[in-house]
């Protein structure tokens, strides 16, 4: 079969994929080809008709499709190729991808591969729900995508389990649309939505929310009928005389993002069992040279803003790679601490400034996220809130960590 | 409707659809009656999926019988009809040296009832077929596979209705009247009534009821649960054959074992609970925990994250939770209603069996109606389906450059494409429920379970079929997907 040469290949066209295309060709690498599974680029972004994306990046709050649309049209104007309604099935540790299409059937060498392919929804399965399966019960986001794009409505009667965003976005926008929706119910004892978006979504429209509280069972041989839910213990188990029945004809499950890194399994790469996606150095390269990965596809992002930034970083290295600027291995390793869910990049090279993503474990106030090398201290930043739901961003110089052998993050 | 029929099956299970496909070899007016909206929704989808061998049933017993025999027709059946299968092959495995007498004396009863190729293996021997497995000695049994049941009975379906039958699905049969002048009337609960010379009873969990239609009082099913946990496809190739602890006296069933199936994934399970209601397919808090701890045990590598749905089948049972165990099938032309053949109590191994029993079925049919061949029956299945993604490369780019449909994905898990999905909508027997889908192009059964193809093949739907959303149905009418439009004004 005869294969194409080509520069940078990007896997995925939303908020990621779009940012990483733009700073690749930005910074010097003439040919730059973006292939994207949908009609249209934008990703997620499309069916996030609610506002809320770009505070930080535009200063204004743009919805989903306004925010990519500003990408798609500097995308644009750059002239950078793109396969839309081609999907990349298969990727090898040589960066040789084949991309189905109705066009055909083609196999591409890339000079370096950016993979942004996002993520997918956690499912009813996964997280072992007991009962029936009538119909009735969808994840969120599909929900949200028959919703807002096709025009179809799925339910009137509405519970949600979990308080993930796009959970709280929904509850919202079924109100809005004319179903009741009954409650919220969340296993943990706090949200893992952005409070912004309790107050807005929930709040303001009187639903409620019921932490630690999961469902027990599910009711209705053909349509949902109803669902048994229950108050849990500090084991998580639910407790049986809290146990009550809530009549719904829907279920919208909003249970976790899951980074979609089936490909990129299949290739071999090595992935971090805590954010589900590749572990990467300072320059966003995966555990093979010339892999590169960033935006939900790397680890779940509350903030598209932060997608975007970190996406045109991993472009600009994809860049420099494909005109052979190395950047040497990364040999300093970066673990998280007391306090801390994971840290991301897992190595550093200590030879440039980068800036540590990482989430906490548990909500706090008026709390420190130190970091240190061994006993000494290399900086810390006082947090007033901080929140599982939102990830963290602290900026190193360096200067600062040119001597170090390794890091370790930890709230105090 | 027309109505004199030659024959009618009741129940379009596996063993319903295995019998029509039989009959449709001869020149007989046939109809299969089955009230859910697609073949196979029953227990013939809910099971294992396991070709048994025959080592495991009673010799002289009619399970015996027609599992062997169904186990020698299925290569050939599978191949006519385009359904998956593997020959992987059984270890029957000795814990400690107390199972041993066990092993040899299934391999006698094996034998006795004709089951090809039986050896004793050593502990080398067996940790060659599967690498790692503990216990000292295991019973090999080559002829032991694995199926898809649902393509399996879909599949003897389809060609069934290739070949003449005449399927009639949403129709739940309500009452029998024995006819004075030979032959039945069947009332359907939708009104509709239809006549048959001689009628077959393959209702499976409901064949007590269609007995006491027809009058006859003496069986009795009692629904038994079995629940399963599917494993993601990351484990594919772990389990190489399938693996039984040899059987022990103070454990009634096979046990708790993985088993893997057809396209990849691995079962856990089944779990055995009598419970009241026949088609209870809920999964139970209790045994789901249990059956996590079970794969936490038999495969070390095991995350939280393969563990992707969860489903349970029922057995209709002939003996009552008091006494346990099984009874033997039922398979007999009742004397004392002429014209009426009656199966019940077809549990395990009825999925392999089912073409065993179709031919003794059609051995009775032949007591009552001249058996003259269907000139124009054909053995193979139309159409070809087949699996896109495992073709070869040069193949798939053949196809996409002739049909752009399949160059389009539309479920991202399992890679099926959209020339799939239109197959599946456009199935000769007319379902076209997301569940009828599912079963013949495997849309949704990854690790996503539908969030993704589920909204796509919603488009499809209503863009290339004209469905409006409240006629989307999950698996019967009574189970609509949506409620409507969200704005009545849009294009959409
Ligand atoms: C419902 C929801 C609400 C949100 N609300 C907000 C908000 O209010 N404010 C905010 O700032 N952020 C919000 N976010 C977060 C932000 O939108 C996401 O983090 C961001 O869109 C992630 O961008 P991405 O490019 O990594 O992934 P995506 O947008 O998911 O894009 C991935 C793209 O890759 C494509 N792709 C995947 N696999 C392949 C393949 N094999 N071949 C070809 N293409 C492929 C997909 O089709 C998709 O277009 C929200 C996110 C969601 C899901
Ligand atoms: C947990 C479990 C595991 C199993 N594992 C295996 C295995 O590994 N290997 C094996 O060989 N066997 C196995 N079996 C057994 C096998 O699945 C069954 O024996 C087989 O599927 C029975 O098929 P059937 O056609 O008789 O019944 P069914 O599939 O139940 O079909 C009967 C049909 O009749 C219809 N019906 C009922 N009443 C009416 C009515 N009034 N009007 C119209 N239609 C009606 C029903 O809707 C149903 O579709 C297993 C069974 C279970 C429960």
């Amino acid at each position: 079969m005869t294969v194409e040469k080509r520069g940078i290949v990007i896997i995925g066209g939303g908020p990621a994929g779009l940012a990483a295309a733009i700073s690749a060709r930005e910074n010097g690498c003439e040919d730059v080809l973006l292939i994207e599974r949908d009609r249209i680029l934008g990703g997620i972004l499309n069916q996030c008709i609610h506002d809320g994306f770009g505070l930080h990046t535009f200063g204004s709050s743009l919805s989903g499709p306004e925010y990519a649309g500003r990408f798609i049209d500097r995308f644009q104007e750059l002239g950078i190729n793109v396969m839309e309604g081609s999907i990349v099935l298969s990727l090898d540790e040589n960066r040789v991808l084949s991309v189905s299409s109705r066009e055909g059937y083609r196999v591409i060498q890339a000079g370096a591969v950016i993979l942004a392919m996002g993520c997918r929804e956690r499912t009813r399965g996964a997280i072992s729900i007991p009962g029936r399966r009538p119909s009735g019960i969808y994840t969120a986001g599909a929900a949200q995508n028959l919703i807002n794009l096709e025009n179809i409505m799925v339910g009137k009667r509405v519970c949600i389990l979990g308080s993930g965003d796009i959970g709280l976005i929904m509850a919202r926008r079924m109100t809005l649309e004319g179903a009741h929706v009954e409650a919220v119910f969340e296993l943990l004892p706090y949200s893992s939505g952005l409070p912004r978006n309790i107050q807005q979504c929930l709040n303001d429209f009187n639903i409620p929310l019921f932490l630690s509280t999961t469902i027990t069972n599910i009711h209705g041989k053909d349509r949902l009928e109803g669902i048994s839910v229950a108050q849990v213990g500090q084991d998580r188990c639910p407790i049986p005389e809290t146990e009550r029945y809530v009549p719904c004809d829907t279920l919208l499950l909003s249970v976790g993002l899951i980074p979609e890194n089936d490909l990129s399994r299949d290739t071999g790469i090595e992935l971090d069992p805590k954010t589900s996606g590749a572990i990467v150095d300072d320059a966003f390269m995966t555990s093979i040279p010339g892999i590169f990965a960033c935006g939900n596809v790397l680890h779940v992002h509350d903030l598209v803003d932060w997608v975007s930034l970190e996406a045109a970083s991993a472009g600009a290295f994809a860049a420099n790679y494909v005109r052979g600027i190395k950047e040497g291995r990364s040999s300093i390793p970066v673990s998280a601490g007391e306090g801390i869910r994971y840290t991301l990049p897992q190595a550093i090279s200590g030879r440039m400034d980068l800036t540590l993503s990482m989430r906490v474990s548990a909500p706090w106030r008026n709390r420190t996220i130190v970091i240190k090398d061994g006993e000494t201290e290399i900086k810390r930043k006082r947090m007033v809130r901080l929140h599982p739901a939102e990830m963290i961003r602290v900026d190193l110089k360096a200067n600062d960590i040119a001597s170090c052998s390794r890091l370790e993050v930890s709230v105090e | 409707m027309k109505k004199g029929y030659d024959v009618t099956i009741i129940g379009g299970g596996v063993v319903g659809c295995a019998i029509a496909r039989e009959l449709s070899r001869y020149d007989l007016f046939v109809s299969l009656i089955e009230k859910e909206s697609d073949v196979g929704l029953g227990t013939s989808s809910r099971n294992s999926g396991v070709i048994h061998s025959g080592i495991n049933y009673k010799p002289g017993t009619l399970r015996a019988k027609v599992d062997v025999r169904g186990n020698k027709l299925m290569d050939k059946l599978c191949r006519d009809i385009k359904v998956k299968m593997k020959r992987i092959g059984k270890i029957t495995v000795a814990k400690d040296e107390k199972d041993i007498p066990t092993l040899y004396r299934l391999k006698e009863q094996g034998e006795v009832n004709g089951v090809p190729g039986l050896k004793i293996l050593d502990q080398k021997e067996m940790r060659k077929i599967q690498p790692g497995v503990s216990g000292i000695s295991a019973l090999y049994s080559p002829s032991s596979g694995i199926v898809c049941p649902y393509g399996l009975t879909i599949g003897l379906a389809e060609n069934a209705h290739d070949n003449g039958v005449h399927f009639h699905l949403c129709q739940e049969v309500s009452s029998i009247e024995t006819l004075t002048d030979g032959g039945f009337m069947i009332r359907m609960k939708s009104g509709t009534r239809l006549q048959t010379q001689v009628l077959i009873n393959a209702a499976g969990l409901f064949a007590d009821s269609i007995c006491r239609m027809a009058g006859i009082e003496e069986y009795r099913i009692y629904p038994c649960r079995g629940e399963y946990y599917v494993l993601d496809k990351r484990l594919n190739g772990t389990i190489k054959t399938l693996i039984y602890p040899a059987p022990r006296t103070d454990d009634p069933g096979l046990g708790i074992h993985l088993t893997p199936t057809v396209d990849g994934n691995i079962l856990i399970g089944p779990s055995a609970e009598y419970i009241e209601e026949h088609e209870d397919y809920a999964c139970t808090a209790e045994i789901m925990k249990s059956l996590r701890e079970e794969g936490h045990n038999l495969l070390p590598d095991l995350q939280m994250s393969d563990f992707i749905r969860n489903f349970s089948g029922v057995r209709p049972k002939l003996t009552p939770p008091e006494v346990g165990g099984n009874s033997d099938f039922v398979i007999e032309d009742r004397r004392d209603i002429n014209g009426f053949i009656n199966l019940a109590g077809i549990e395990s191994p009825g999925l392999t069996s089912a073409p065993a029993i179709a031919e003794m079925v059609l051995s009775m049919v032949g007591d009552h109606l001249p058996l003259r061949p269907n000139v124009h029956f054909s053995p193979d299945r139309k159409g070809s389906p087949f699996f896109f993604s495992e073709l070869p490369e040069e193949e798939k780019k053949q196809l996409i450059s002739e049909n752009p449909n399949y160059g389009e994905i539309i479920c991202r898990c399992e890679k099926i494409t959209k020339q799939e999905i239109l197959d599946a909508i456009n199935n000769p027997l007319g379902a076209r429920t997301f569940v009828s889908i599912k079963y013949r192009a495997r849309s949704g059964m990854g690790r996503c379970q539908g969030g993704f193809c589920m909204p796509r093949i919603t488009k499809i739907l209503r863009d290339e079929f004209g469905l409006s959303p409240e006629e989307f149905i999950l698996r019967s009418r009574t189970s609509p997907l949506f409620v409507g439009k969200v704005r009545e004004g849009d294009q959409k």
